[in-house]
Order: structure tokens, then sequence, then C-alpha cells
């Protein structure tokens, strides 16, 4: 037996001796690249005459394929991700670039990637092509069609911008959705709020309400065009409840007090919100179908701004049972409580991205008033933006881009205050106004509305 | 006796004159003597090529301390070495030269491995009719490979060649080239494991003849739309770097390249 282990040994020592080449591959790890957006060429889709001067009677743009081509190339600039280059430099013509592009040109104004297209009249149907091209590789890496009526120019525009966005981030875009917000106009104090909707990029801006009761917190349903809000109906706040094709209205559940921070569970079938009673607000679910009102949390502080994980197995919500608002994780049955953010200042409006990994959350420490992120463990805390006065995060579909709004000082007269619609995403560095005819507060992101 | 002084002054004289004369020859001749000092020439990456390991700690103080005695080895290239009359051969140098000379006599196939691989190398290159760039730049390598093996046949040479790294600054400066190239997908998750890795077949002159995804058959694979993003902005960063700045001699150890594109460290800071 001895002898076994000594040979082992031996062995062993002989073979770790003999020097072992190593013919290995050279390896060399490239961890760092540029962040500048990737540069690439929106060319204006090409449009025969006849097709032209249709389009021109209908919507009353001269040229519906510059039209549709620079709605494409406003997405992917705000996004912040593409760098769409300037259309003077283009060497080729938009009608030979979509048959056959020549990759050279476009590769000498240092775009990599490019996009043409067809629009055409056919039918009384706006028919739209579009092609991407992967300029390096000279290869073609996308080709869809899309029929559609004419009036439907700009939603073609924004699913377009999808499906460029989709194809070159590996994420899905954000861009064919709307934004519901609470429209303001007037003196802060006597202002005017009504719920207003429009095109994630400012665009088809509408009123959905008069403006007789003031509304707060809108939120979109993640999976049809319902909205629910908060509105003080003959002074006694109440969750509401919109169907925006049909502009019905009714309100959520017969509570005997006031229900506020309402918000659509992931599949769109309960509303989860906040009742307060003798001082004391709990979280409560109602099932939409049959009715059915659950309580979920049960403790004597305030307890406020619940929000679905994405799979719909955990709540985040705001709560002061610590002394301070902070921000806490439960199951959705309400057990299993857990403090999740430990920074300093007090937290709130919690949300849970899309995407189920992040939670955005409106932070005011020392006066300021921050937008940041956390994981959902509450680790990673990243404060995106600091201002005087924001709040109410609302994530893209995509859990890429966080909207929210900020207000702006009243000097000692009353006046200069405004609140605005912002946008950021998660870089932290990509921050945009949203255009809105009025002040705007309290903005929702929808779904995608093409899936 | 007036003689005798004569003759006594006229030597001492001569005696003066020829000490006056040749002292200086003399010590001349001592400094037209100089000592031999063999100074080496070490390619720096030996002592940049430190494999990566728990044990790197160790390796790198080790490094530090022979950097007090490396300093003669490193700096001078070769033309400074024969205007140093003043330098005093140091007693490492001697040891060195004892080195030297045994590897000569350790190592005889190796230089042999050296020749047959240039000459393989030109082999293959030699149906490249269009490529005289090329073939002007073999020239040179044949030249230094030539120079190598006659003058540095030290261990690590020799080491150096088998081991096929490229030194820091070679590696830093493709890494430099291909960092500017890269957009990377902002997009993308940190949370994931994408790691990309491209094999390349260079020529020469440092353009991509052919570029390979290692697992390519994860691009095509549901739900991995992330991957897929992430190696076609790889690709393309070659395809923008082209040509790739490689090291001009040397061609046999990297006309195979793997680049190693991993994003996580830029997604999460």
């Amino acid at each position: 037996m001895n002898n076994y282990i000594n040979k082992f040994f031996i062995t062993f020592l002989i073979i770790s001796l003999i020097p072992t080449k190593s013919f290995g591959l050279i390896e060399v790890d490239i961890t760092r690249g540029n962040l500048n957006p990737l540069p690439l060429a929106v060319s204006p889709l090409s449009i025969e005459e006849k097709s032209r001067k249709s389009f021109q009677e209908l919507i009353k743009k001269e040229n519906i394929g510059i039209e549709i081509s620079s709605i494409v190339e406003n997405n992917l600039r705000t996004s912040g991700l593409f760098n769409p280059l300037n259309k003077d430099a283009f060497l080729q013509s938009p009608d030979i670039a979509n048959l056959k592009p020549r990759f050279e040109d476009w590769n000498l104004i240092k775009a990599q990637a490019l996009i043409t297209g067809k629009v055409s009249y056919t039918d009384e149907k706006l028919r739209v092509e579009f092609r991407l091209w992967d300029v390096l590789a000279g290869k073609e890496m996308m080709a869809l069609a899309f029929t559609t009526v004419p009036n439907n120019w700009r939603r073609v525009g924004h699913i377009i911008s999808d499906k460029v966005y989709e194809r070159l981030t590996g994420e899905k875009g954000y861009f064919d959705t709307r934004i519901i917000y609470v429209a303001e106009e007037g003196p802060k104090t006597k202002r005017i709020k009504k719920l207003a909707i429009m095109d994630q990029d400012g665009a088809n801006n509408k009123f959905l309400t008069l403006g007789n009761e003031l509304v707060l917190t809108p939120r979109f349903n993640p999976t049809s065009q319902m909205v629910t809000y908060l509105s003080y109906f003959r002074n006694l706040p109440r969750v509401y409840l919109l169907d925006i094709e049909t502009g019905t209205q009714e309100v959520v559940g017969d509570f005997p007090g006031m229900t506020f921070a309402p918000r659509f569970s992931p599949n769109g079938k309960k509303i989860i919100m906040s009742f307060a009673k003798d001082g004391n607000s709990e979280i409560y679910t109602m099932d939409l179908e049959n009715r059915i009102v659950e309580k979920i949390t049960n403790h004597p502080s305030i307890d406020t701004s619940p929000s679905y994980s994405p799979d719909g197995k955990y709540i985040c919500f705001n709560s002061d049972r610590s002394g301070y608002q902070q921000i806490y994780v439960m199951k959705s049955d309400g057990s299993n409580v857990k403090r999740i953010s430990f920074g300093k200042g007090i937290y709130g409006t919690p949300v849970w991205s899309p995407r189920g990994d992040l939670i955005a959350f409106t932070k005011l420490h020392k006066g300021k008033f921050y937008i940041g992120v956390m994981r959902t463990d509450g680790s990673g805390e990243r404060l995106l933006t600091e201002n005087f006065y924001q709040e109410a995060p609302s994530w893209s579909p995509n859990g890429r881009v966080l909207v929210f709004y900020r207000e702006t000082k009243t000097d000692s007269k009353g006046k200069g205050f405004s609140a605005k619609l912002w946008s950021i995403d998660l870089t932290g560095y990509n921050e945009r106004r949203l255009k809105t005819p009025t002040d705007g507060s309290d903005p929702s992101w929808s779904s995608l509305l093409s899936k | 006796m007036n003689r005798s002084l004569i003759t006594s002054s006229v030597l001492h004289i001569l005696v003066i004159f020829i000490t006056a004369m040749s002292l200086p020859f003399l010590s001349k001749k001592v400094i037209d003597l100089p000592p031999i000092v063999s100074i080496e020439l070490i390619q720096i990456t030996e002592k940049t090529n430190i494999p990566f390991a728990p044990k790197a700690k160790k390796i790198i103080e080790e490094a530090k301390e022979k950097e007090k005695k490396l300093v003669s080895e490193q700096a001078p290239p070769k033309k400074v070495k024969k205007k140093k009359p003043d330098s005093v051969p140091m007693p490492e140098d001697k040891v060195k030269k004892v080195e030297k000379i045994k590897d000569d006599k350790q190592n005889p196939e190796k230089i042999d491995n050296e020749v047959k691989q240039v000459s393989e190398f030109e082999k293959d290159e030699l149906f490249d009719p269009n490529n005289i760039a090329a073939l002007i730049d073999k020239s040179k390598e044949e030249t230094t490979t030539v120079n190598n093996k006659r003058d540095d046949v030290t261990q690590d040479q020799v080491k150096n060649f088998e081991n096929s790294g490229l030194s820091l600054s070679e590696e830093d400066a493709l890494k430099a080239q291909i960092f500017g190239c890269w957009s990377i997908p902002l997009g993308l998750p940190y949370n994931e494991n994408l790691l990309v890795r491209i094999k390349l077949n260079l020529k020469p002159d440092g353009s991509v003849v052919k570029s390979e995804i290692l697992d390519h058959a994860r691009m095509n694979r549901p739900g991995q739309g992330f991957y897929k993003v992430l190696a076609e902005s790889a690709l393309r960063a070659v395809k923008l770097c082209q040509p790739l700045r490689v090291p001009s001699t040397g061609y046999e150890r990297w006309k195979e390249l793997q680049l190693n594109f991993d994003a996580r460290e830029m997604l999460e800071g």
C-alpha cells in the first residue's frame, strides 16, 4: 500500500517537473469601449410622385417620406443611444439607397447603421417598407413592411423606431407609447388640473377631463387602454377608473373614506391603492372582475404608494413604521415585510421597473429632491438627478427611461411657478424636457401600443 | 667630473622628457582598453506578462525586488553601449555572461525552431501575389528574427517566443485602438454574463482576413438578443478598427488573435 503511494508520488513529481509548453492563442481582453451614441444614417423614405400627391391631399404634409423618417430620427436621438447623422452629408439619394446602398458612401460619413425605406399609396392605404443595414458588414439586418390607414403615419414612424431600437440594442423599444399626465394651468393658488394624454414625443396632445375637479396620479393599465387616477369629486378624494377609448368613468370600490395612490397590477386585473381611515392608511387591492377587496398591510403607521413587481409576486411600498418614510418590499399577500432603503433622508414613491431589476424612487435629503434607482434588495442606490423639487418617476415600458415632473420655485410675488415633465435614462446623462402645451405633472408611461 | 655631470643631467632630462612624453600615452592606453560590458536587450514583455493568478501579488513583489537589479538591463539601446567608456563591469553582468553561455549550450534546438517558423511563414504567404507590402514587412521580420537569434538567446527570450503573449505596451496599443472603435450598446443589462469571444486571422499589416465568433451558436438562440447585439457591436468594432495596431514584429505570434469583449465593467459603472 505504502509502495503504491510512493509510486504515485514519484510519478506525480516527474509529471509536474516536465516542462509543459503552452501554445495558447493570444487573448486580449477588451473591457472598455466608447459610450458615444452609435452613429447611424436615417435616409429619408423614398416616395413616388403620384403617392406623394395623394398623401399631400390626405394629411397635408408635403412629403410624408421625409416626415416619417424625421420621426424615426428624432426618436432615436432622444433615446441618447444613437446619433442620427446630418442628412446634408448623405451622398446617395433615397430611392437608390433603398434598392442597394453603396456602403462605401455611408462608411465615409462614419455611419455604422443605415435605415432606408419606401412609402407608397396603394388601395387607399399607407404602405411603408423599411430596411436596416449594417454598413460595416455590408449586410441587411432587418426588413419589414407595414400597411395601415394614412392617418396612422406617425405611429408607423414610432413602430419603425421601436424595431430599429430593438434590433440594435437587444431591448424592446418605447417609442410607440403614450404618456398620460396632469395638465396644469393658472396661478398656483387656483390651479386647474385636467387629465391629458399625448404621444411619447409630445404629439397628439389631448385633454381627457374638463378640469372641474382636481385630478391626481393617473396610472396606465399595463395591458389595455385603461387609466386609474385620483379625483376630488364633491371634495372626496377617490380612485377612479377611466377607459380612454370610450371615455367612461367609474369609482373604484365603495370605501367609507379617502382612497388614493392607485396603480394596476401587472396583469391589469387588480388595482392596488391606499385607503385612509382615522389617520391610518393601509394598502388594499381590489379585483376589477369580481370587486373583491383585500387588505394587504396591517400596521398602525402610514403605508402608501404601493407598486407591484412585474411578476406580481412582490409589492414595494412606502411606510413610516421606522419613524421616517422609507421603502419596504413585501410578498403580494402582505407577508415578509422587509425594509430596503437605509440611506440618509426620506424615500418616497417607489416604482418597480417593468424589467424587474430596479426600483425607482424620489428621495428628499437636506432640502433637495432626487430621482434615483436601487436594486430590489436595496443595494446599489444610484441618484440620477437632483433638483429643487421633483417627484413621481414612471418607467418607460422597457425599464430604461424614467419620466417625472419638476417644479420651479415661486418668487416672493407668487410668480414664476411652473411644473414641467422631464425624462432621464438610467445612465443619468440623457436628461430631456418633454414639450407639453401647458404645465404638467404626475406623468405615467403606457406600455407599448403595438406588441 | 664635468663630463659625468653633463651625462647625468642629459640622462635626467631624457628621463624627464620620456616620462613627460610617454605618460599620457600610457594613461590613454589604459582608457583605450575598457572591459567589454555586456548589456542585454531584454524585451519588456517578460516583465509585463505576469500571469493573472492569486499568486500575482507575490510575483509583483518579486518583480519589485528584481527591478533594482534590472535597471542596467532595461535602459540602454544598442548604440549607447559603445559610447560608454566609463562603465565598470558589475558583478551581475559577469554572472549573466556565464548564464548566457550556458544557455547557448543548453538550447541549441530552439534556435532552429525559430528559423523553421520563419520559413513556414514564408511558404504560407508566398501565394499571395497582391500583398507586396506584406512581403516588404516580411523581409524586415526576417532580419529581426535573425538578430534575435544572434545576440539574445537568453532563457527569457526563448520563453517569450513560446509564451506567445503580447507585451504590455503592444497589448495596450491594440486595446486603446479597439476601445476607440467599440461603441458599447448602452441598453445591455449589467448583471448578465455577456462575454463575446472573437477569433481573428490577421495579415501582417494588421488587416483582418477572417473574424469568427467563438460561441456562434448562442447568437441565434432565442432569448439571447443581448448577446447577439453585443457580438454584432464587437464585430463592427473590429471592422471599424482595421488595420489593427499590431506589433511590427513576430507575426507568427499574433497571426491568430482572440479578442474577449466584455462590457460589464463599463455598464456597471
